[in-house]
């Protein structure tokens, strides 16, 4: 019996140390062309990894005693990172309230969405799990780290990222709330109100809290989570990444956080950027757009897949980011299309994808780009990236190989439901693309 | 004194410059497109000229002189047929969450008798946005029921349905799915059974009654007398009788299996659309000759088991184990990204050649309108554009675009957006 708890325990400790080694890797990469995205690209180059980091780039290192991925004619970039996703994650709206902001999408990773490992294979190494948009004011969202394999939640998250937000304007708050439950907003005017209450309320909170610290009231206040999680935004704590398409409702809300002093925002989607770019790059706001995506509603109706480009000229800092499990696995070629849309230079495109949204994420001291010190996150492709010849071949995060083309199985499920006869076959739905921001919500509300 | 040139610049210019979301007009006439590369697919590339003249290919030569002609400089650029895609919705629908701009999918399970072509909008905004990339023609099908009407092949410039029409129709049938539809549906295995059975109890009775109206259809006309009014049947009558093509789009293994010996033992001239596991079934789909038009490539695998490359797969393993397999979208407003897709599929085992035949003579070949679309030849529709490059590379411009021999010049919603907010004035000063 003893016996047994001893293996038992032996055998857990093991795991724990297996598993810890699974998290830092060491690996020499070599001969690849670099793509360092800050430093220029690097013909012929090794880069060394060790514990996880990246050591090294340089031609000729030389290394003992650890693996080596042969990187002959291939080119070796920043592990992709997207700004706007929802895999990996069991709930994706709380959508009972236009204001939300205590819950946390965080609470509800999933790490055995196969979505992680076609990411993986699409060369996304980090994605910023978000909460819906069908609050104005949503849940806080999760940037994770594509650590497939593992099956404690824990791991997926990225320790010491930025926090974030979800925040929403336009339609989907108008439909999920004024239109179906009758409560503000149902215009983009109620929207703006939805914020200056929520902030105010928030300031407010924040005072009772103050007064009461500084004994000027005796009285302590209630303590309320959404109250100290706005305002947090408040403090600049949080960073807000904002659901949004129209101009006139991205210039509300830079106004609006004007008036609270608030400085850090992202606009996602934000498809009429580029007709307030001038405006967002004054506010030093961030634009985390679609390649192409349009139409699929009447606020992208005048839209235009040069949003990027436009964008990007004006000083914008701006991602490409997939917002679906689909262009998640190849958003390498979506940020290829800038090239078509507007003329990007290959540095400028590859930006869209690695350094510029870490930056939206608070992350860029780690990731981003192919630097000493930072974490070896790395996807080497067989030809150039932004060719749409060219296959990711090994998906490195943290320094362990997660995606290695040549160890690919079919079936990478780690979880299979044992009442499954066979595996359940779906039928494409027939717009994937409408913006599964709303995931949840269009059963309920608009699936007839 | 540079002040005042750029003055006199802008001045001159001033007349060219279009500041209305009007696409410019068109331009007719004869055109020698000259010193280029001719894309020829399997017979590769060859340096010749080539004239457009009364909406055809006129001619292709290694030197041609015209007097009338306007010359087209095509120097160190490569001539292309246009593409082509067999899966739309392209001028049936304009803003994909408004019920009211959505012509595709009419109410009932059986109405193969509404006809895609009346209700196309030659004026969508789409069509420019699709024309740019190189997508000179296209099939705009209805959705919906099991039979939810006649799809119309159509050339991306014109202002009447009329002018637009390729020449192509055919009635589309859904084959019942044995599938999930997303994953929200949670049926048992046994209710999927059970609604498939009352799916085909339905089909059977309509397809009975669809054979027996043509019956009575042919021995009316011998008697020269009058039949009843019967739209739905009617419009199936091409169908049954085995004389002109269906579209059937069936995805699952199973699914596919069954279509087949369904195909078989009604006789049908059927076209398989959607094919998602068609890699799965190539035994059978070369071995009864079944044309497939499948994508979207860029799509997700149909079950979590699956190969996370499945879907770019799929197209190059049929057409490897020898099926015909044409490339498409089964887009709206994105249908512009079909070089894409087909690149996709090229990348992933199919190589450029066999991709680009699969969305421009291989498509035209399953419609059956090879002698006038799919590949540049004299006396074919001159339907072209001309790249700098390889046209599924997103690096590659394209510079030159002829619909039915008109130049179509190279505008959209999204290139006006972008030359008017580029530069926007007034920029930050009010």
């Amino acid at each position: 019996m003893m016996k047994t708890k001893i293996k038992v325990a032996i055998f857990l400790l093991l795991g724990y140390v297996f598993e810890a080694q699974a998290q830092h890797g060491n690996v020499l990469i070599k001969n690849a062309t670099v793509i360092t995205i800050t430093d220029g690209i690097k013909q012929n180059t090794d880069i060394l990894i060790k514990g996880g980091k990246i050591e090294k780039i340089a031609k000729n290192i030389k290394a003992k005693g650890i693996d080596v991925i042969e990187a002959d004619g291939m080119f070796a970039m920043p592990g992709i990172i997207d700004a706007h996703s929802h895999i990996a994650i069991d709930a994706v709206n709380e959508g009972t309230n236009p204001v939300t902001a205590e819950v946390f999408v965080g609470d509800a990773l999933d790490p055995y969405d196969i979505n992680i490992y076609r990411a993986l294979a699409g060369g996304v190494t980090i994605s910023h799990a978000m909460h819906g948009s069908a609050n104005a004011i949503g849940g806080q969202c999760e940037t994770i780290k594509h650590r497939w394999g593992v099956s404690n939640p824990e791991e997926l998250r990225m320790q010491g990222a930025l926090r974030t937000i979800k925040f929403a304007l336009g339609e989907n708050p108008i439909r999920s709330h004024g239109e179906r439950g009758g409560i503000m907003p149902s215009t983009r005017m109620g929207v703006e109100q939805v914020f200056r209450d929520a902030f105010s309320q928030a300031k407010a909170y924040v005072k009772r809290w103050d007064d009461y610290k500084s004994g000027k009231d005796k009285l302590i206040p209630e303590y309320n989570l959404r109250m100290e999680t706005i305002a947090d935004i408040l403090s600049g704590e949080i960073m807000i990444h904002c659901h949004s398409y129209r101009a006139d409702e991205i210039l509300m809300l830079m106004n609006v956080l004007k008036d609270f002093g608030i400085n850090k925002i992202c606009f996602q989607h934000v498809n009429e950027g580029f007709k307030v770019a001038p405006e967002l790059a004054e506010f030093g706001a961030y634009a985390s757009v679609f390649s192409d995506w349009w139409a699929y509603k009447f606020e992208v109706y005048y839209s235009t897949a040069y949003n990027a480009a436009i964008l990007t000229k004006n000083g914008v800092i701006t991602s490409i980011n997939s917002d679906s499990r689909e262009l998640i696995r190849h958003l390498y070629h979506e940020a290829a299309k800038t090239q078509k849309y507007g003329g990007l230079t290959d540095n400028e495109a590859l930006r869209l994808i690695t350094l510029n949204p870490a930056i939206q994420l608070g992350i860029d001291k780690r990731v981003g780009s192919l630097e000493k010190g930072k974490d070896a996150d790395i996807v080497i492709f067989d030809k150039h990236p932004l060719s749409i010849y060219s296959i990711p071949q090994y998906t490195i995060v943290d320094g362990v190989t997660r995606f290695d083309i040549s160890k690919d199985p079919a079936d990478m499920r780690i979880e299979i439901d044992p009442n499954e006869k066979f595996p359940a076959f779906y039928e494409a739905v027939d717009h994937e693309h409408d913006d599964s921001c709303l995931q949840g919500l269009n059963e309920l509300l608009f699936e007839k | 004194m540079k002040k005042k040139y750029t003055y006199l610049i802008c001045l001159l210019l001033f007349p060219l410059m279009n500041f209305s979301q009007q696409i410019t007009k068109s331009e007719g006439g004869i055109f020698l497109l000259k010193g280029g590369e001719i894309e020829l697919l399997d017979d590769g590339r060859i340096q010749a000229d080539l004239l457009i003249q009364d909406g055809e290919i006129k001619e292709i030569a290694e030197s041609i002189s015209h007097p009338g002609a306007t010359l087209i400089n095509c120097k160190g650029l490569i001539v292309f047929p246009g593409m082509i895609d067999c899966g739309t919705k392209l001028g049936l629908a304009e803003v994909g969450s408004i019920s009211l701009t959505q012509d595709h999918n009419e109410l009932g399970q059986f109405t193969p008798q509404m006809k895609a072509l009346t209700a196309i909008n030659p004026n969508s905004v789409n069509i420019p946005v699709t024309r740019v990339n190189g997508i000179t023609t296209v099939l705009s099908t209805p959705s919906g029921g099991s039979f939810p009407g006649t799809a119309a092949l159509i050339n991306l410039h014109g202002y009447t349905p009329k002018q637009m029409y390729a020449g192509f129709e055919a009635i589309i049938f859904n084959y019942p799915s044995t599938g999930r539809r997303g994953r929200w549906d949670r049926r048992s295995d046994e209710d999927i059974a059970k609604d498939d059975k009352k799916s085909w109890e339905k089909i059977d009775e309509f397809w009975g009654n669809a054979k027996l109206q043509a019956e009575i259809k042919e021995k009316a006309q011998l008697n020269n007398s009058e039949i009843n009014y019967k739209p739905q049947l009617d419009a199936m009558n091409g169908v049954v009788t085995g004389r002109e093509y269906m579209i059937i789009e069936v995805n699952k293994e199973s699914d596919i299996l069954s279509a087949i010996k369904w195909v078989n033992k009604n006789k049908v001239k059927a076209i398989f659309s959607g094919v998602r596991e068609g890699y799965l079934v190539t035994d059978s789909l070369v071995k009864y000759d079944v044309p497939v038009i499948t994508g979207p490539i860029l799509t997700n695998p149909s079950k979590n088991s699956d190969h996370y490359n499945t879907a770019y797969t799929n197209a190059s393993k049929m057409q490897k184990a020898g099926v015909r397999v044409a490339i498409r979208t089964n887009e709206t407003e994105n249908v512009r990204n079909l070089p894409y897709n087909a690149g996709f599929a090229a990348a992933y085992g199919m190589g450029f050649k066999e991709a680009f035949k699969a969305v421009t003579i291989v498509p035209a070949q399953i419609l059956g309108i090879d002698s006038k679309y799919g590949s540049l030849e004299r006396g074919k529709i001159a339907n072209i554009f001309v790249a700098d490059g390889d046209p599924f590379e997103t690096s590659t411009e394209i510079k030159y675009l002829f619909i039915n021999g008109f130049k179509v010049p190279l505008e959209s919603r999204h290139s006006y957006l972008y030359d008017e907010f580029l530069e926007r004035e007034p920029g930050l000063s009010k």
